[in-house]
């Protein structure tokens, strides 16, 4: 896979409560894995449309779609990070 | 980092393994709580047996501990069922199906798929993209909140299975016939014109591939998710019951939501229709109403207005519905809950 310089994750929702705790997890889990990544929230209902998901929160690796509707574990989060980093 | 990731066999039997012995420890204290709580009751906090206040602690003791396992275990194997199907899955299935069984088919999927209100928007552009028709739509948005998995392990640790049943087979009926009903009168004109504009990404959601393990964790998942948020409304629902066991007469309802009454129902779906409270919140209540003499079929009635038709919901869809697409929506939906409750009422 091609190594980006600087991850860039982006957490797709409109705003409800899953959206903000995935959001909230993955800054904590980014920070205790030391590493620099640039995490963004997209509540503009047509960009997330754009990425095609029907279900939020989504979660986005460099531009892909990882998974979405759920809110995994810090461990999972963790474990997603470094398999696509 | 490594070192944390266990080899994939090894994690695997073991989360098999805790399954079972959680399994076994559930029937063990499933079985046995009706003692527990007395010994409880009588003998480690000393009531006496009989009096009002015994009674509605011991039947809080009973109940919650009984709502909360079955809660537990049921959305524990939803979880992973739910693990099997997605809403784009779903979306797939529907593409090009005929009206009749595109409502039927959308009705049965609202049940297993996961879907929180707060994702109606992005769900329903992605079915108008797909071109699924506007009434299958509304067969799933209707069916996906008002049959959901704690409204039917509540009613059936608190009623029993016949009532559980009533409650899925109803509610599928309503969603089917008022998606059907939607789709008849051709209402595509009060969809917001953007909707039709909006360019849905293609969609490149990598599949998870995921194993038993996988599925069994996506089931703790739910539990915790679900019964974290849930158990204390239940705990406030059941508590009112407890309240209510003792110290409410009997028959207090009885000439409100009792048969005899004949606007009992339509009143009901009208004062429920605004209210919004979680499953888990509305049927400990419900159960007390029934008690003091409110009749099955207003009860229902009440709990699907409540669950089924929800403010917060409503403004979320005028995002992407006309008003008085709106206004249909909710008419079609509480004609069909009274009739249900109205033939309820007749049947019981």
């Amino acid at each position: 896979m091609q190594k980006h310089t600087c991850m860039e994750i982006k957490i797709l929702g409109p705003g409800c409560q899953k959206c903000k705790t995935l959001e909230k997890v993955t800054r904590e889990v980014v920070s205790e894995m030391g590493l620099t990544a640039e995490i963004s929230k997209e509540e503009d209902i047509m960009k997330i449309m754009s990425y095609g998901i029907m279900n939020t929160p989504g979660f986005v690796i460099n531009g892909k779609v990882i998974f979405s509707g759920r809110v995994p574990s810090s461990k999972e989060i963790k474990e997603i990070i470094a398999k696509n980093q | 980092m490594r070192t944390n990731i266990l080899p994939d066999k090894v994690s695997r039997n073991s989360t098999l393994w805790y399954s079972g012995i959680f399994l076994i420890i559930w029937v063990v204290l499933y079985n046995n709580l009706k003692t527990i709580t007395d010994f409880l009751t009588e003998s480690v906090f000393g009531l006496k047996a009989g009096t009002h206040l015994t009674e509605a602690i011991r039947f809080f003791i009973f109940e919650f501990p009984k709502v909360i396992m079955l809660l537990t275990l049921i959305v524990f194997f939803v979880g992973i069922i739910r693990s099997y199907f997605s809403p784009e899955k779903t979306r797939k299935m529907l593409e090009g199906k005929r009206t009749f069984t595109g409502n039927v088919m959308a009705s049965s999927l609202g049940i297993v798929t996961p879907f929180c209100s707060c994702s109606a928007i992005p769900l329903f552009l992605g079915f108008m993209e797909a071109g699924i028709p506007l009434g299958i739509t509304f067969s799933f948005l209707i069916a996906a909140p008002m049959i959901n998995e704690v409204a039917v392990i509540l009613l059936f640790g608190m009623f029993g299975w016949k009532t559980a049943l009533i409650y899925v087979s109803t509610g599928l009926f309503i969603a089917i016939t008022a998606g059907w009903v939607i789709g008849k009168l051709k209402l595509e004109k009060w969809v917001e014109e953007w909707v039709y504009s909006t360019k849905f990404g293609e969609s490149n959601v990598i599949e998870e591939k995921i194993n038993l393990q996988g599925r069994i964790r996506f089931g703790y998942e739910a539990v915790k998710e679900i019964v974290g948020k849930v158990w204390i409304y239940v705990a406030l629902g059941i508590a009112v019951g407890a309240g209510a066991h003792g110290f409410v007469p009997e028959e207090f309802m009885a000439s409100i939501m009792g048969k005899s009454a004949w606007y009992s129902v339509p009143l009901s779906v009208l004062i429920g229709v605004p209210l919004y409270s979680n499953a888990a919140g509305i049927i400990p209540i419900v159960s007390v109403l029934i008690e003091k003499g409110a009749s099955l079929g207003t009860a229902l009635a009440f709990m699907m207005a409540v669950i089924g038709l929800s403010l917060p919901e409503m403004i979320i869809l005028r995002k992407v519905l006309k008003m008085p697409l709106i206004l249909v929506f909710v008419g079609v939906v509480s004609t069909g809950i009274i009739l249900v409750g109205y033939l309820f009422n007749y049947v019981f």
